[in-house]
C-alpha cells in the first residue's frame, strides 16, 4: 500500500515536471527558429471543396474561416505587410459557406480595395464579393452602399458608383444618403466633401471598430489634406504678393487674417518649411494623408492594439 | 409488451448513462460552447453566431458519436456477455429487445441533447446577455438535430443486428457521411442518364438525407423554418427510423443465437 503511494507519488511529480520542462522547451525554440510560413498557405482553396467537406455544417465553418481572414489581416497590417495575398480567397471561401455573413463583406468592401499597406490592393476581388453578397443578400442596402465606396474611392468610376447608390436606393429601407449620394456621384461634385460624406456615413452605419477606426483614420486624412491645400494656396498668393514665400507660419496666418497659426486635428501647428511646403509635424499620425507628409517619407510599422 | 418494451429501454438508459465516456462528451461539449465565447471575442461581430453554430454543431457531432459508438455495442455486447439469453429465455421477444433498446438509446441523446442545449443557451445569454424571440428558432435546431440522432440510432441497431462493433461503427459513420452528401447524389441523379441516373435517383432515396435536418446556419441568422418543413422533416425521420428498425427486427429475428 505504501510502496503503491510512493509510486503515485512520484510518477504524479514526474508528470508535472515534465510538462513544465516541455513547455519551457518549446517557449525558448519558439523565439529560435524562424518564424512559421503556414499563415500563408491555404491547403484547400476551393470554396466548393471545403462546403462540402463540412458535410453540412457549414455556419460554423464559415465562422472559423471568418475569424481566420480577421487574424490573417490583422496579423500583416500590424507590420505595414506589402501583400494580402491569403485576404481575398479567406473571404472568398468565408462567405460560399455562409453567404449570409453581411461583416464579411463589409470587411472585404473596407479592406480588399484598398492599397497596401492599408490593404490588399485587389478593389476588382473586392468588387466580385460585393456582387456576390448583394446576389445573396439582395434587401441589404449597406452591400449597395459598400459596392459604391469600392467604384468610387478605389477606382474614380463615377458612373458604376452612382449606378451602385441608385441600386441601393430603391431596397427597402434603404438609407436616404444613398439617393444623395448616387446623385453626387453622377455630378463628380465636391471630391473632398464626398468622400467626407461617405467615410462618415461608413462611420455611422457600421458596428466593426476595425472598420468604424479606419473611417475616423481617413476622415483625419482627409481633413489634412484639405487643409495643406489651402495653405498652399495661401503660400502661392503670398509669395506672388510680396515675391518670397513667408517666412514662417505665423506671418502666414497674419497676412491671412487667421486667428492664430492653423493646427492638424491633433492640434500641432502645420509646419512652413524654408522652400515653403507646407508639411505636418507627425506624419505618422496621419496614415491616409496624401498632402502635407515630407518628401520621400515612408510610414512606420506600427502596433494596432486591436488586432 | 409495451411494459417490457419500457423496461428494456430504462435499462439501456441507465446502462448508456453509467458509461462514463458519455459524461466525459457532454463536459467536453459545454467546454466547446465556453470556446465559442472565446472564438467570438478573437473575431469580429459574430460572437452570437459562433455561440449557436458551434454549439449546435457540438450537439448534433458529439450526439452522432455517441449514437454509433453506443448503438454499435447494443445487440453485440450482449451477446458477448452473454446476458441476452438471460433476457430472451423470459417472456420478452426479440423485435421488443430491439425496439427497447432503440427506444433506451434515443432517450440517452434526448437526454445528453438538453443537457448540452442548456449549455448553448447559457454560453449565448453570456454573449448577449438576454434572450430575444428569435433565440426560439434554436429549438427547431435542436428538434431536427434530435430527428437526425433517431435516424443514426436505428441504422446503428440495423448493422449491430448482424454486423461486429467494429464493421457496425464504419457502416454508420459511412452512412452518415453519405447522407450529408444526400443532396449532391440527387444532383448528380438528375444530370445523370439511362441506368446511371436510376441507380443513382435509387441511391438518393436509399441513404438517409441529412442535409434536410441541418439548419443551424439559417437559424444562426434568424431566418424562420417553415411549419411544411418541420412536418416533413418528423415524417421522413420516422419513417425513416421505422424502416431501419424493420431491417434490424427482419434480421434479428432470422439470426441464430447459438
Amino acid at each position: 500500500m505504501k510502496q503503491r503511494r510512493t509510486i503515485s507519488i512520484v510518477a504524479g511529480t514526474c508528470l508535472i515536471l515534465s510538462l513544465a520542462a516541455a513547455s519551457l522547451v518549446l517557449h525558448h525554440a519558439d523565439k529560435v527558429r524562424p518564424q512559421a510560413t503556414l499563415d500563408e498557405v491555404l491547403f484547400l482553396s476551393s470554396p466548393k471543396v471545403i462546403k462540402r467537406a463540412s458535410l453540412g455544417y457549414d455556419g460554423l465553418a464559415a465562422c472559423l474561416y471568418w475569424t481566420r481572414a480577421v487574424q490573417y489581416f490583422g496579423g500583416r497590417h500590424e507590420t505595414y505587410a506589402p501583400s494580402y495575398n491569403l485576404l481575398a480567397p479567406l473571404l472568398e471561401i468565408t462567405t460560399h459557406l455562409d453567404p449570409h455573413l453581411v461583416v464579411a463583406y463589409e470587411f472585404g468592401s473596407t479592406f480588399l480595395a484598398s492599397k497596401p499597406p492599408h490593404g490588399a490592393g485587389q478593389p476588382d476581388r473586392a468588387i466580385d464579393l460585393m456582387e456576390f453578397g448583394i446576389r445573396n443578400n439582395p434587401d441589404n442596402w449597406r452591400l449597395y452602399y459598400d459596392l459604391g465606396f469600392v467604384y468610387y474611392m478605389e477606382l474614380k468610376d463615377y458612373k458604376k458608383a452612382a449606378d451602385a447608390f441608385e441600386r441601393g436606393s430603391r431596397v427597402p429601407n434603404a438609407h436616404p444618403f444613398l439617393k444623395v449620394l448616387a446623385a453626387q456621384m453622377a455630378q463628380h461634385a465636391g471630391e473632398y466633401e464626398t468622400a467626407r460624406m461617405l467615410w462618415s456615413a461608413a462611420y455611422q452605419t457600421s458596428q466593426d471598430h476595425q472598420i468604424r477606426e479606419n473611417a475616423v483614420e481617413h476622415l483625419r486624412g482627409l481633413r489634412v489634406d484639405e487643409d495643406v491645400e489651402h495653405l498652399r494656396e495661401a503660400v502661392t498668393r503670398f509669395s506672388q504678393r510680396t515675391g518670397h514665400p513667408p517666412a514662417s507660419m505665423a506671418e502666414l496666418a497674419a497676412a491671412e487674417g487667421l486667428r492664430g497659426v492653423p493646427v492638424d486635428p491633433d492640434g500641432h501647428p502645420y509646419k512652413l518649411t524654408p522652400e515653403g511646403r507646407v508639411e505636418v509635424r507627425v506624419p505618422d499620425d496621419f496614415p491616409f494623408a496624401t498632402n502635407g507628409l515630407p518628401p520621400g517619407y515612408k510610414p512606420q510599422p506600427k502596433f494596432h492594439e486591436h488586432f | 409488451m409495451r411494459a417490457r418494451i419500457a423496461h428494456i429501454a430504462s435499462n439501456t438508459f441507465r446502462e448508456a448513462v453509467r458509461d462514463r465516456v458519455l459524461y466525459n462528451l457532454i463536459a467536453f461539449a459545454l467546454l466547446l460552447s465556453g470556446a465559442a465565447i472565446l472564438v467570438g471575442q478573437i473575431s469580429i461581430e459574430i460572437e452570437k453566431l459562433v455561440v449557436i453554430n458551434l454549439g449546435l454543431t457540438a450537439v448534433s457531432l458529439f450526439g452522432v458519436v455517441i449514437a454509433i459508438f453506443i448503438g454499435i455495442g447494443l445487440v453485440s455486447k450482449e451477446i458477448e456477455k452473454r446476458t441476452l439469453y438471460t433476457v430472451l429465455s423470459r417472456p420478452v421477444r426479440r423485435w421488443e429487445f430491439i425496439i427497447g433498446k432503440f427506444f433506451g438509446l434515443a432517450g440517452t441523446l434526448v437526454v445528453n441533447a438538453f443537457l448540452m442545449a442548456v449549455g448553448v443557451f447559457l454560453a449565448l445569454f453570456y454573449v448577449s446577455h438576454k434572450f430575444v424571440r428569435a433565440d426560439a428558432l434554436i429549438l427547431v435546431a435542436l428538434y431536427f438535430i434530435i430527428l437526425e440522432f433517431l435516424i443514426i440510432c436505428s441504422l446503428a441497431l440495423l448493422f449491430s443486428s448482424f454486423s461486429s462493433p467494429l464493421l457496425s461503427a464504419v457502416f454508420a459513420f459511412s452512412l452518415f457521411v453519405i447522407g450529408s452528401f444526400a443532396e449532391d447524389l440527387r444532383n448528380f441523379a438528375g444530370m445523370a442518364h439511362g441506368i446511371s441516373r436510376w441507380l443513382a435517383t435509387g441511391a438518393a432515396y436509399l441513404v438517409p438525407n441529412f442535409s434536410a435536418f441541418n439548419v443551424i446556419s439559417s437559424i444562426a441568422h434568424e431566418q424562420p423554418v417553415a411549419g411544411q418543413i418541420i412536418l416533413q422533416n418528423t415524417l421522413y425521420a420516422l419513417f425513416y427510423a421505422a424502416m431501419a428498425l424493420s431491417g434490424a427486427v427482419l434480421i434479428f429475428e432470422r439470426r441464430d443465437l447459438k
